[in-house]
């Protein structure tokens, strides 16, 4: 069984945080990832930094932007990742990123590296899922790298189920119409009634909900209609102020899952 | 089956360059545009419609003008088509007349748009008034201190022009915003892209409706010439759409020449320069791939041009295979011998060129022409909108 199999169990909701490599200081990559694992998270999804991330809102576009020019890039990342199985065995860790600085590294080359150090699957967003299967499909099987693909609101039910055929992970249901690091509608039911539609299908891959969850009370309802959810915004905004990166990263996951934890009023 | 340059593959392939490279939050909204433009685009109602407005409200066909006095000068027969005498100024209501339609058959009711010179901005907030749909027009800060009559414009045409604070302020800064909305309103809204790029079928839909351009110039030129074909078409680059619009009809025209001009700044290898089929590599940008300046990791870098709407790190995927594969020629003119230019097509012609436009005119001197040469310089738009910028650069004006 992989990580990535391991990690969902019956009736366990995980907990996926994303950060972005090279912040809020070059070498805190490593350091906030095993933090973050002391602390409850249960997936890891590592943000390659890019000049122009069209699906992050504004929080994660500034820590791409400070990352980069802390001096992050694939080689420096790959190289801070050499000991990462060392220090978490089981955990699944995913980059995330876009399509661009992985061509310019070489795609082949890239999933090389990824599979080297231990990377579980890979997030790109803006690689369209016919160029997938006609290009990148045997590169990822040759390294053994999982693809995430996302689902939104707008996703044909035809469409989802052929993700869910592709998918060996989970699948990235997008909690609504936005870049990451929304926050949760006012008004629910359409978001709820969006999450129950899906859940219905009975998909082959768990599913996570991501993009605006970035408190106790979204956490608990993305845990109540899915396997999962996906905090990335929320902890990059905890880290921006951080003395201590790791040490805010940790305090930031127990508190988000003993608020989510606690019972609704 | 005939071989055409024009028409790029059903996914949206010029050669290796194009494509749609968009996150599965734009998939529909990409997929209703692909499935329903050449169907809407085509149909007779459409072309009814928009060859009135095209007619009667942006004024076309616009003229084909023999300017004598830079035919003397460069010694070549050269001719200007006025896309400058469009209603607002350039060519780029031609796109925006046409979207609009497209739009309101999609059932849309929202408009945005992204802006440079802020001239795609006033075209698209124009069509939005005409009918009456709210309009969104993003431009970066730089952008909208240095092309200040533009963003009144939008105001005074109800247009509501956000400021965009990210990456260099420009262009492409722009038009990531214009996407992060699209994003957030994918149902309601169509995004009116101002150039042939972005993801299939922005491209070959705005190359289209452009095409009218290239159209209209074979027909003034039989009159004139006795020929529909020129020996050499010229036109400024920024993202192509004007000159994608020139080259259209003449693509797989093999003896006419096709100059695409782009901006150096302060030099194609200054450090400051906007010359992408010189210092761009493939890769992907704003949905599309196609030449992009970026640094060897894959960070888009920022472009420097003095003019807004060249000011773009990236080409139209069209002018990216044209010119591999010989197609067109790219050639560059820097800040300075564009300010020239202005310069001398206002003495000579009486014509103030855009600072854009003023990048073809800049070349003429540098094309070999011989005295016969039928050559059709690519008037892209009037200079109402840079005269601050002329007017704190006068010196650079005069020869
Ligand atoms: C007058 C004029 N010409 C040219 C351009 C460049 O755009 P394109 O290359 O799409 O024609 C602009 C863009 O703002 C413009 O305003």
């Amino acid at each position: 069984m992989n990580r990535l199999q391991a990690v969902f169990q019956p009736q366990k909701k995980v907990l996926n945080m994303y950060f972005t490599a090279g912040y809020p200081a070059l070498a805190d990559t490593l350091p906030i990832a095993r933090a973050l694992v002391a602390a409850g998270a249960d997936i890891l999804e590592i943000g390659m930094p890019f000049s122009d991330p069209l699906a992050d809102g504004p929080v994660i576009q500034g820590s791409s932007t400070a990352a980069l020019a802390n001096g992050m890039n694939l080689r420096v990342l790959f190289e801070q990742l050499r000991d990462l199985r060392q220090h978490l065995p089981t955990t699944p860790v995913l980059l995330m990123g876009y399509l661009n600085p992985v061509m310019q590294f070489g795609f082949e080359e890239f999933c090389r590296a990824a599979a080297e150090v231990g990377v579980d699957g890979l997030i790109l967003p803006d690689l369209p899922l016919a160029e997938y299967q006609e290009f990148y499909a045997d590169v990822f099987a040759r390294h053994r790298l999982r693809p995430v693909f996302l689902v939104t609101p707008q996703t044909s039910e035809a469409r989802i189920r052929q993700l869910d055929e592709l998918s060996e992970s989970f699948l990235y249901l997008v909690s609504g119409p936005g870049t990451t690091g929304g926050t949760a509608p006012t008004d629910t039911s359409s978001q709820t009634a969006y999450f129950e539609r899906i859940a219905a299908m009975n998909l082959r891959n768990p599913r996570l909900i991501g993009f605006g969850i970035g408190t106790g009370s979204a956490l608990a309802r993305a845990w109540q209609h899915a396997d999962g959810a996906i905090v990335g915004s929320a902890l990059i905004q905890a880290l921006a102020t951080a003395k201590d990166a790791p040490a805010a990263a940790a305090d930031f996951v127990r508190e988000l899952r003993h608020s989510a934890e606690i019972p609704a009023v | 089956m005939i071989t055409t340059l024009k028409q790029p593959t059903l996914r949206g392939y010029y050669g290796e360059f194009g494509g749609a490279f968009v996150p599965e939050m734009l998939f529909n909204n990409v997929e209703e545009l692909r499935t329903n433009y050449l169907e809407i685009i085509n149909s007779d109602s459409f072309k009814t419609e928009f060859d009135a407005l095209l007619r009667d409200y942006v004024g076309r066909p616009t003229p084909l003008f023999e300017a004598r006095r830079l035919s003397a000068k460069y010694g070549a027969r050269i001719f200007l088509k006025r896309e400058d005498l469009c209603h607002t100024g350039a060519h780029k209501i031609n796109n925006t007349v046409g979207q609009i339609i497209l739009a309101q058959r999609l059932g849309k009711t929202r408009i945005i748009a992204e802006t440079g010179a802020g001239q795609h901005g006033v075209a698209t907030a124009t069509v939005c008034a005409l009918v009456g749909l709210p309009c969104v027009v993003y431009m970066g800060a730089v952008d909208i201190a240095r092309q200040a009559p533009n963003v009144a414009r939008m105001r005074l045409l109800g247009a509501e022009v956000r400021p965009v604070h990210s990456g260099s302020k420009t262009l492409k800064d722009a038009t990531n915003e214009a996407i992060r909305d699209w994003i957030a309103n994918p149902v309601d809204t169509h995004y009116i892209i101002g150039s042939v790029v972005g993801p299939h079928p922005y491209p070959d839909l705005v190359a289209r409706l452009q095409s009218v351009i290239s159209e209209e110039i074979r027909t003034q030129l039989l009159a004139v010439t006795g020929s529909e074909l020129p020996d050499c078409v010229v036109a400024c680059v920024g993202g192509g759409s004007n000159a994608a619009g020139a080259f259209y009809h003449f693509l797989d025209e093999p003896t006419v020449r096709l100059v695409a001009v782009e901006a150096a700044g302060l030099g194609v290898h200054s450090g400051h320069s906007a010359a992408t089929s010189v210092l761009g590599t493939p890769g992907v940008i704003h949905g599309s791939r196609t030449l992009l300046m970026q640094d060897r990791d894959g960070q888009i870098t920022e472009p420097y041009s003095l003019s807004a709407g060249l000011d773009y790190p990236g080409i139209g995927p069209l002018h990216a295979y044209l010119g591999a594969v010989g197609r067109s020629e790219f050639v560059a003119a820097t800040d300075a011998q564009a300010l020239r230019a202005v310069g001398e097509c206002a003495r000579l012609e009486g014509i103030i060129p855009a600072l854009e436009t003023a990048h073809a005119l800049a070349v003429l001197g540098d094309l070999n022409f011989k005295k016969t040469d039928v050559v059709v310089v690519n008037l892209s738009g009037r200079g109402d909108k840079d005269l601050d910028t002329y007017l704190k650069n006068m010196e650079g004006l005069e020869e």
